[in-house]
């Protein structure tokens, strides 16, 4: 762990201040993020989460704070900068597309790396073909390392849930991402597809040296995956640090058991 | 069985056009989740131009090919419908995103009268024509099995050939590259379609440029039947039991709702018209809209909307 945990840092988050009109759902959170290390945020519903990773991801600008991604800051950022940057997303409620095929939704991972344009498709010879034929090696590897051959030309939608689950971590690794976010990568699954899915972070993380910060409510899986974890409450963040650090931490005991008047 | 088989034929071909009219609005609603208005307009201003360019080539050029000057003229028509959807996402849609359906309808029908009134301004407001060589005389197929053979409008034919052809180039545009794949995927989804990249501005600019072309040829057509005039912005009225029946969001489904409408009006006019005094072939597409709404309102081949509560 020590050795994976060690890198640079890669992402500076810096004293974010997100409000939606009087409602604050960031507070002053700072916290950062190495290379090639597993970092969780974790928190009780409703604690910011997924508004500190929408804003990493480009979708919500905050009012106040920084966000630096390998020195360069993020200002006026929308998600396909961020995608351009180099930092692909899995969403909490699947946004896959669904009545494409596994396949095509994969290869749509793969658009920002297309440098064919439109007419060029159109006619599809030379350049166009040889492009796609590139791009669908690449494609065939992600299906492999998610061991989703046999689905290949399935509609998404038919797909079971955790299926669904991995075509969406599939067209992330399509991108080659520098940084992965995942937004609950395990909700709703059984203890099997729980482990699977680990299994697969984990194998991204050593296999492509992809950065990966998840959202997790699975405090078992986010124990044994992370090697650091931020902790947020109402917007704030009240821990930050290895995974034995935080369990130990009193106000993270006290916000996930009710505090001791 | 000869009559019957002719009433088929006819029908399926006009179907073939209301279809291609039909795929304008499937291909914008799918991408962007507007419903365009503005199509029917779209038409005429593409056929206006198209007629007043292959008007005007010859006389600037002295060029007298008329194969020649109807290809330049087609080009710089579909040039034009190319810099009307960059100008409608710029200055208009590109400003409205994230607004109710309903916003975005009352925009589009305020490009239609922005449309109807600028096209008729910049190409003048007569009735042209489009002469590109479309042959007027009819033919006679199977006469040894029928008595007199069954009547072919040859127009017709070459009108539902040439829409076949697009609507078979667009699906595989769709289905076989990149840039299909990335409409098909900011249809299914905005959001994920942003958070890997695909630039939904452009991809809406490809959209309206996409539905300007076919709105260029479906002009083209009915405009070398017709005549270039403010009623043929009126035809895309046609298509809109077509996008009832075959549903909003479904390709497949504009073209077989406009071949079912094709044939269902021509076939009600010469079957049940008598009995209705005839002049049904006029409402009969809308009855049968009608009908469908009742019975299955998300269309043929529509997505059905289920709303979690």
């Amino acid at each position: 762990m020590a050795a994976r945990g060690g890198g640079e840092v890669i992402l500076e988050v810096r004293n974010i201040h997100l409000r939606f009109g009087g409602v604050k759902a960031l507070s002053d959170v700072t916290f950062d993020v190495r290379e090639h290390e597993i970092r969780a945020i974790i928190g009780p519903n409703g604690a910011g989460k997924s508004s500190m990773l929408n804003c990493i991801n480009g979708v919500y600008q905050p009012q106040q704070g920084s966000i630096q991604l390998r020195g360069r800051t993020f200002t006026h950022m929308n998600p396909r900068r961020v995608a351009e940057m180099g930092v692909a997303r899995t969403f909490q409620n699947l946004a896959l597309f669904k009545g494409m095929s596994v396949l095509d939704n994969i290869m749509t991972g793969r658009n920002l790396k297309m440098r064919t344009n439109i007419l060029q498709q159109a006619i599809r010879f030379g350049a166009a073909g040889r492009e796609e034929t590139a791009h669908r090696k690449v494609v065939e590897g992600i299906i492999d390392f998610l061991e989703i051959q046999a689905y290949r030309r399935t509609p998404v939608g038919k797909l079971p849930y955790g299926l669904q689950k991995r075509v969406d971590l599939g067209r992330a690794l399509a991108m080659e991402p520098q940084m992965l976010l995942l937004d609950e990568p395990m909700a709703g699954m059984n203890v099997e597809e729980k482990q699977d899915m680990s299994r697969f972070i984990l194998d991204v993380n050593d296999e492509f040296g992809t950065t990966i910060v998840l959202i997790e409510h699975d405090m078992g899986v986010v124990m044994d995956l992370s090697d650091r974890i931020v902790v947020l409450d109402y917007g704030r963040k009240i821990g930050d640090g290895s995974p034995a650090e935080v369990r130990d931490n009193p106000d993270v005991i006290s916000a996930y058991l009710g505090a001791v008047h | 069985m000869g009559p019957f088989l002719e009433t088929l034929l006819g029908g399926l071909m006009v179907g073939m056009l209301y279809s291609l009219i039909a795929l304008g609005f499937v291909l914008i609603y799918k991408a962007s989740g507007v419903f365009n208005f503005a199509q029917g307009a779209m038409v005429l201003f593409a056929a206006l131009a198209m007629a007043r360019f292959a008007e005007w080539i010859p006389r600037l050029t002295g060029l007298n090919n008329k194969l020649a000057d109807n290809a330049i003229a087609f080009c710089g028509a579909a040039l034009v419908m190319l810099v009307l959807a960059w100008l409608i996402q710029k200055l208009v849609l590109g400003r409205l995103v994230n607004q109710d359906g309903i916003t975005l309808l009352m925009a589009t029908l305020g490009i239609t009268y922005f449309l109807e009134g600028s096209g008729q301004a910049l190409f003048g407001n007569d009735i042209y024509k489009i002469d590109i060589g479309m042959p007027k005389d009819p033919i006679f197929i199977l006469e040894q099995t029928f008595q007199g053979g069954i009547l072919v409008n040859k127009e017709d034919l070459y009108a539902a050939v040439i829409a076949a052809v697009l609507v078979a180039l667009l699906a595989l545009f769709f289905q076989k590259t990149a840039t299909g794949r990335a409409l098909r995927a900011v249809a299914d989804d905005h959001q994920a379609a942003q958070s890997i990249g695909i630039p939904l501005d452009r991809i809406w600019v490809i959209v309206w440029a996409v539905a300007g072309v076919v709105a260029l040829v479906a002009g083209v057509i009915w405009g070398s039947k017709l005549g270039v005039q403010f009623s043929l912005s009126l035809v895309a009225l046609k298509a809109l039991p077509v996008v009832i029946l075959g549903g909003l969001t479904s390709i497949p489904g504009a073209i077989i709702g406009g071949l079912v409408i094709g044939v269902g009006e021509k076939l009600s006019e010469i079957y049940l018209g008598p009995m209705l005094g005839g002049g049904i072939e006029i409402w009969f597409a809308y009855v049968l809209a009608l009908a469908f709404l009742l019975v299955r309102p998300q269309g043929l081949f529509g997505e059905k909307i289920i709303d979690r509560v």
